[in-house]
C-alpha cells in the first residue's frame, strides 16, 4: 500500500495537472501489473464489492478509538469523509505493513464469505497496521469514491505516457463494463485484438459552453445546429443482436428503458447512436420532470411505461455496419444516421434530432430565444466537418444554453458542506414573500467563490437564530439571485414550485430583505414556462 | 446572600465583580487583562491594560500607546477584592494564563494554550484551579498534532524540493507566534529566509527582546528574487496572490495551521502543500491540561464549544460553554 500511498499523497499534495500526470505516469510504468489493474480500476469509478457496512465501520472506529460513538458522528460531518475520519480518530497505526494495493483488496473481497467477528478483527488488524494515509485509503476502498483530483481523462493520459499507446484508443478500451476479476492489464491495455465485449461503449463525445458570441465561431455554413434537450444522453449498441443502453456517466441503463428493447427490429447489428433519451407524449418531449420519475427505477411498471413513455432521440452515429466512424466529418454521419433513422415508423423508438436551418447568426439567435417552446434548453452546434472526439474537447461541440431564469430570494437555513466544503456553510435554503410569511422554495449550494462562502460562514454563526441538528436557522437578510433552468408544479413542496437546477447567480448585497421576489412571481414563471 | 462567582460572563467579556476588571474584553472597558497579542483577545479602546513583561512589546506595536503596565509570570497583584497572577500559556512568546482568586476560590482563564514546547514561548505551566476557562479550536479526537520536529523536516524537504525544482516556496503564516516557530523550524542551511513587511515587523520586536531567530532579508521594492537563489517566502497568508507575490516568478504555495490535518480544508485552500501545525491544543493537549489543572468547573469559550462540552460532561466535569468573541485559529487573516 506504501507506493498507492504514495502516489496518492503526490496527486494530492498538488494543484497542477503536470505534477498529477507525472505521479500517475511513474507508478504506472513501475507498479506491479495486478496493482496497476486495480489502480487504473479505481480511478474509472470501480471498486471491489463492498463487504462491510458504513454503520458497522463507524461502531468499529469508535470501540477501537476507545471513544463513544457520538463523539464519532459529531466529528465525521467537522471531516466530511467517512474514510477520513476514520483514518484520524483512531490513535495512530504502527504503519509497519508493507503488503501492497492489490492484497488489501482481496483481503475485503475475502471479507464477504467470513461471520461477522471475523470481519471486525480483519478491520481492525488492518487500521492498526497501517499508517494514517494508508489507513484513509484502505478506508476508501470499503467505502468507494476515489476522488482525488484525478479525472479518468488525467488518468488516461498517464497511461497513455507510461505505456506508449494513443490516448484516444486507451479512453475506447477503460469504456464499459470490465472488472479487475475478469481482465488482466495485458488484456485490458495492451493485447493488440482484445477480444471487445459487444456492449463496449464509446468515449462520449462532450461539448463547451459557448459564452462568445456564436459569430465568433466563423461562418454559419460551416455549422450545424439543433435544439439542446434536456433529458438523459445515451449511448445505443446494436451488436451481436443484443442492445445496450449506456449512460454518460458510463452506466448501463439497457433495463431502465424497455422502450428501446424495439430498437433491433429497426435498426441493423453494428450500430451505434449517440442521443437524448426523452419521455415523450407522441408529438413533443414531456418536460423533465415526467423522465425523472424513470431515472433510478431499475424495473419500470406499467402504468409508468404509459404516463411517461421514452424515446431516443438520435443525433450522431458512431458505428455503422459495425465499422467505427467516429472520424468521418459530422455531416457524413449525420447523413448516415438521417438514412437509417428517417424510413423507420412513427411507433419507432427512435427519432432524428431534427435540423435547423439557418443562413445568418441573427436567424439562429432569434431561433435560440425559442427554444422553451419547443421544449429545448437552448441550441447545440456542431462543426460540419468535425469529427467525433473523446471527451470534453474545445472548438467542435458548443452548447449555447438559454439564459436561466432568475428570481431574488432570502437565506433562511444554513448547514455546512462536505468534503472539500466541511468546516463551511455552503448549504442554502431560500424562500419567498407570501404575504408577511418567508415560504422555502428551494434549496442551492453552488455558483458562489470560496472567498464568498467564507464570508457566508462567519455571517451564519453570528446570525443563528435556532439549530436543528447540523441545520442552522438563520436572521433572514442575505438576499440571492437563485438562477434555474426550469420550473414545475410540485405536491411535495410547501411552494407548489419545484425548480430544476437551481443555483445561486449572485449574492444580492445591492438588495434588502424587502426586495426579495414574492410567491406570486414564481407562480407567474411556473405559468409561463412550468 | 450568595457571594458572587470569580468569573462572570457578559456582553463585554470575561468580567471579574471582586475587582472590577475584564479579561480579554471584545468591547471597551476601563480595565483590560490581556492573555496574549493576537487581535481577538487584545483590542483597541480600553482604558489600562494589564499583560505579561513579554507580551507588551507586541502589545504597543499593535494598540499604539496605550496605558500598560506589565507583570512578570507568576507575579501577584491585588485588584480590588481580587489576586491576580500570569502563567505561561505556550501559545505565542508572552502568551498567559489568568489566574483570578477570590476569597479562597481560584479561577483560571487560560486564552489560547498549547502544551508542546515550542522552544520559543515559555512553555504551558498546569495551575490548579477549582474552575478553568478553556478553548476548544481543537477540540475533537481527530486532531492530534505530530511533535514538532517531524513537521520541521516535512518544511525543509519540500524547501529543498522547491529549489531543486526551480520554484520558490512561499509560506504562509500568522505573523504573530506561528510565523517565529516557523522561522525557528526552518534549516537556513538551505538558504536565505525572506519575510514579508507583517511578519518581519513582529519578527524584529520579538528579536529586539532576546529570541533567537535565523537571519531574515524584508522583502521591499528593491529586493530581486534572482538576488537571492533557494530563498524561501515567509508570509501572511493574505499574501498569497497579490501583486506582491508575483515578484517571485513560479512559487509553491504552502499553509502551516492545524486545520492543514483536514483534506477537505487543504483542498479549498488550494495551496500545494500543508503542514499540520498548531498554536493551539490538539485533542489530547485539551485533555490532559483540564485533568491537570483539577477544576471540576469547565467554561469552554470557543471552538467545537457544544461537542467538546458534550464530551467533558460525559466525564463527570461540570461544563458550559460561554459565548464569546474569540476566533481560536482561523484561516482568515481576521484573528492573525
Amino acid at each position: 500500500m506504501k507506493d498507492f500511498a504514495r502516489l496518492f499523497t503526490r496527486i494530492d499534495q498538488s494543484t497542477k495537472t503536470s505534477v498529477k500526470v507525472a505521479a500517475l505516469a511513474e507508478y504506472f510504468a513501475t507498479a506491479p501489473d495486478e496493482d496497476r489493474l486495480w489502480t487504473i480500476a479505481l480511478f474509472s469509478g470501480r471498486r471491489p464489492r463492498r463487504a462491510v457496512t458504513t454503520t458497522r465501520l463507524r461502531e468499529w472506529a469508535a470501540e477501537a478509538a476507545g471513544y463513544p460513538l457520538w463523539l464519532f458522528e459529531e466529528a465525521y460531518p467537522v471531516v466530511g469523509d467517512l474514510a477520513e475520519t476514520i483514518a484520524l480518530f483512531l490513535p495512530p497505526g504502527r504503519s509497519d505493513s508493507d503488503r501492497g494495493l492489490t492484497h488489501w483488496i482481496n483481503m475485503l473481497r475475502g471479507l464477504s464469505h467470513v461471520d461477522e467477528p471475523a470481519r471486525k478483527a480483519a478491520v481492525l488488524a488492518a487500521w492498526d497496521e497501517l499508517d494514517t494515509t494508508s489507513r484513509f485509503l484502505f478506508n476508501k476502498l470499503i467505502t468507494g469514491g476515489f476522488r482525488v483530483g484525478v479525472s479518468q481523462k488525467l488518468m488516461t493520459r498517464a497511461l497513455a505516457q507510461a505505456t506508449g499507446r494513443d490516448e484516444a484508443e486507451l479512453a475506447h478500451r477503460l469504456m464499459g463494463a470490465w472488472s479487475p476479476d475478469d481482465t488482466t492489464f495485458h488484456a485490458l491495455i495492451e493485447a493488440d485484438d482484445p477480444t471487445t465485449d459487444a456492449s463496449r461503449p464509446y468515449p462520449f463525445c462532450l461539448a463547451h459552453g459557448l459564452d462568445d458570441a456564436a459569430q465568433t465561431l466563423g461562418a454559419p455554413e460551416d455549422w450545424h445546429a439543433e435544439w439542446k434537450w434536456d433529458g438523459i444522453r445515451g449511448q445505443l449498441i446494436l451488436r451481436d443482436g443484443d442492445h445496450f443502453v449506456w449512460s454518460r456517466g458510463e452506466e448501463l441503463m439497457t433495463d431502465r428503458f424497455p422502450e428501446l428493447a424495439r430498437a433491433p427490429d429497426h435498426l441493423p447489428p453494428g450500430t451505434v447512436i449517440d442521443g437524448e433519451i426523452l419521455a415523450w407524449d407522441g408529438a413533443a418531449p414531456l418536460p423533465f420532470a415526467a423522465l425523472q420519475k424513470r431515472i433510478g427505477r431499475k424495473t419500470v411498471p406499467k402504468s409508468l411505461l404509459r404516463e411517461a413513455p421514452v424515446i431516443l432521440q438520435a443525433y450522431d452515429l458512431l458505428e455503422d455496419g459495425g465499422r467505427d466512424i467516429r472520424a468521418l466529418p459530422f455531416d457524413e454521419r449525420r447523413a448516415r444516421l438521417d438514412r437509417l433513422i428517417a424510413p423507420l415508423p412513427q411507433d419507432a423508438p427512435l427519432r432524428l434530432s431534427p435540423s435547423l436551418t439557418f443562413t445568418t447568426w441573427q436567424t439562429l439567435t432569434d431561433a435560440r430565444a425559442t427554444a422553451r417552446d419547443a421544449r429545448a434548453e437552448g441550441l447545440m452546434l456542431k462543426r460540419r466537418a468535425g469529427p467525433y472526439l473523446a471527451g470534453r474537447k474545445k472548438g467542435e461541440w458548443w452548447k449555447w444554453k438559454l439564459d436561466p431564469l432568475t428570481i431574488d430570494a432570502v437565506m433562511i437555513y444554513a448547514q455546512a458542506g462536505h468534503g472539500r466544503r466541511a468546516n463551511l456553510y455552503t448549504d442554502f435554503t431560500f424562500a419567498v414573500w407570501q404575504g408577511n410569511d418567508l415560504v422555502p422554495f428551494t434549496k442551492a449550494y453552488s455558483g458562489l467563490t470560496d472567498a464568498e462562502f467564507r464570508k457566508i460562514t462567519t455571517w451564519v454563526k453570528k446570525n443563528t437564530l435556532q439549530r436543528f441538528g447540523p441545520v442552522r436557522q438563520v436572521r433572514p437578510e442575505l438576499v440571492f439571485e437563485i438562477a434555474f433552468e426550469g420550473i414545475q408544479q410540485s405536491p411535495r413542496h410547501k411552494s407548489g414550485v419545484a425548480l430544476r437546477f437551481p443555483r445561486m447567480a449572485r449574492w444580492r448585497h445591492d438588495k434588502d430583505l424587502s426586495q426579495a421576489n414574492t410567491l406570486d412571481d414564481l407562480k407567474e414563471m411556473l405559468r409561463l414556462y412550468g | 446572600m450568595t457571594r458572587d462567582p470569580v468569573l462572570t460572563f457578559t456582553p463585554h467579556g470575561i468580567h471579574c465583580p471582586a475587582g472590577d476588571f475584564h479579561i480579554d474584553p471584545w468591547r471597551p472597558v476601563p480595565r483590560a487583562l490581556i492573555t496574549h497579542g493576537h487581535s481577538d483577545h487584545a483590542r483597541p479602546g480600553h482604558g489600562a491594560y494589564l499583560a505579561t513583561d513579554l507580551a507588551a512589546p507586541v502589545l504597543r506595536h499593535r494598540l499604539g500607546d496605550i496605558a500598560l503596565e506589565t507583570v512578570a509570570y507568576g507575579e501577584r497583584r491585588r485588584i480590588g477584592g481580587a489576586t491576580v497572577s500570569f502563567h505561561p500559556a505556550g501559545h505565542v512568546p508572552g502568551s498567559a494564563q489568568i489566574r483570578v482568586e477570590v476569597g479562597g476560590e481560584v479561577w483560571v482563564v487560560s486564552g489560547d494554550y498549547k502544551l508542546e514546547d515550542d522552544g520559543l514561548s515559555t512553555p504551558f505551566e498546569p495551575v490548579r484551579a477549582h474552575a478553568f476557562v478553556t478553548e476548544s479550536t481543537f477540540g475533537l479526537p481527530v486532531f492530534r498534532w505530530q511533535k514538532q520536529a517531524a513537521i520541521a523536516a516535512q518544511i525543509n524537504g519540500w524547501w529543498r524540493d522547491c529549489v531543486a525544482s526551480g520554484s520558490t516556496p512561499l509560506l504562509g503564516a500568522y505573523a504573530l507566534g506561528k510565523a517565529q516557530r516557523l522561522l525557528s523550524l526552518l534549516d537556513p542551511g538551505i538558504g536565505p529566509i525572506l519575510t514579508h513587511g507583517a511578519v518581519e515587523a513582529t519578527t524584529q520586536i520579538l528579536r529586539d527582546q532576546g529570541l533567537r531567530l535565523p537571519a531574515t532579508v524584508p522583502v521591499t521594492a528593491a529586493v530581486k528574487i534572482a538576488d537571492h537563489p533557494g530563498a524561501l517566502v515567509l508570509a501572511t497568508p493574505s499574501a498569497f496572490g497579490t501583486p506582491w507575490a508575483r515578484k517571485f516568478g513560479p512559487v509553491s504555495t504552502g499553509f502551516a495551521s492545524g486545520w492543514m490535518q483536514l483534506r477537505g480544508v487543504r483542498r479549498r485552500r488550494a495551496a500545494d502543500r500543508g503542514f499540520v501545525i498548531s498554536d493551539h491544543a490538539d485533542w489530547d493537549g485539551l485533555n490532559t491540561a483540564i485533568h491537570e489543572t483539577g477544576a471540576e468547573k469547565i467554561f469552554v469559550t470557543h471552538g467545537y464549544t457544544d461537542i467538546f462540552t458534550r464530551w467533558l460532561r460525559s466525564r463527570g466535569l461540570d461544563a458550559q460553554v460561554v459565548p464569546t468573541e474569540f476566533a481560536g485559529e482561523t484561516l482568515d487573516e481576521s484573528a492573525a
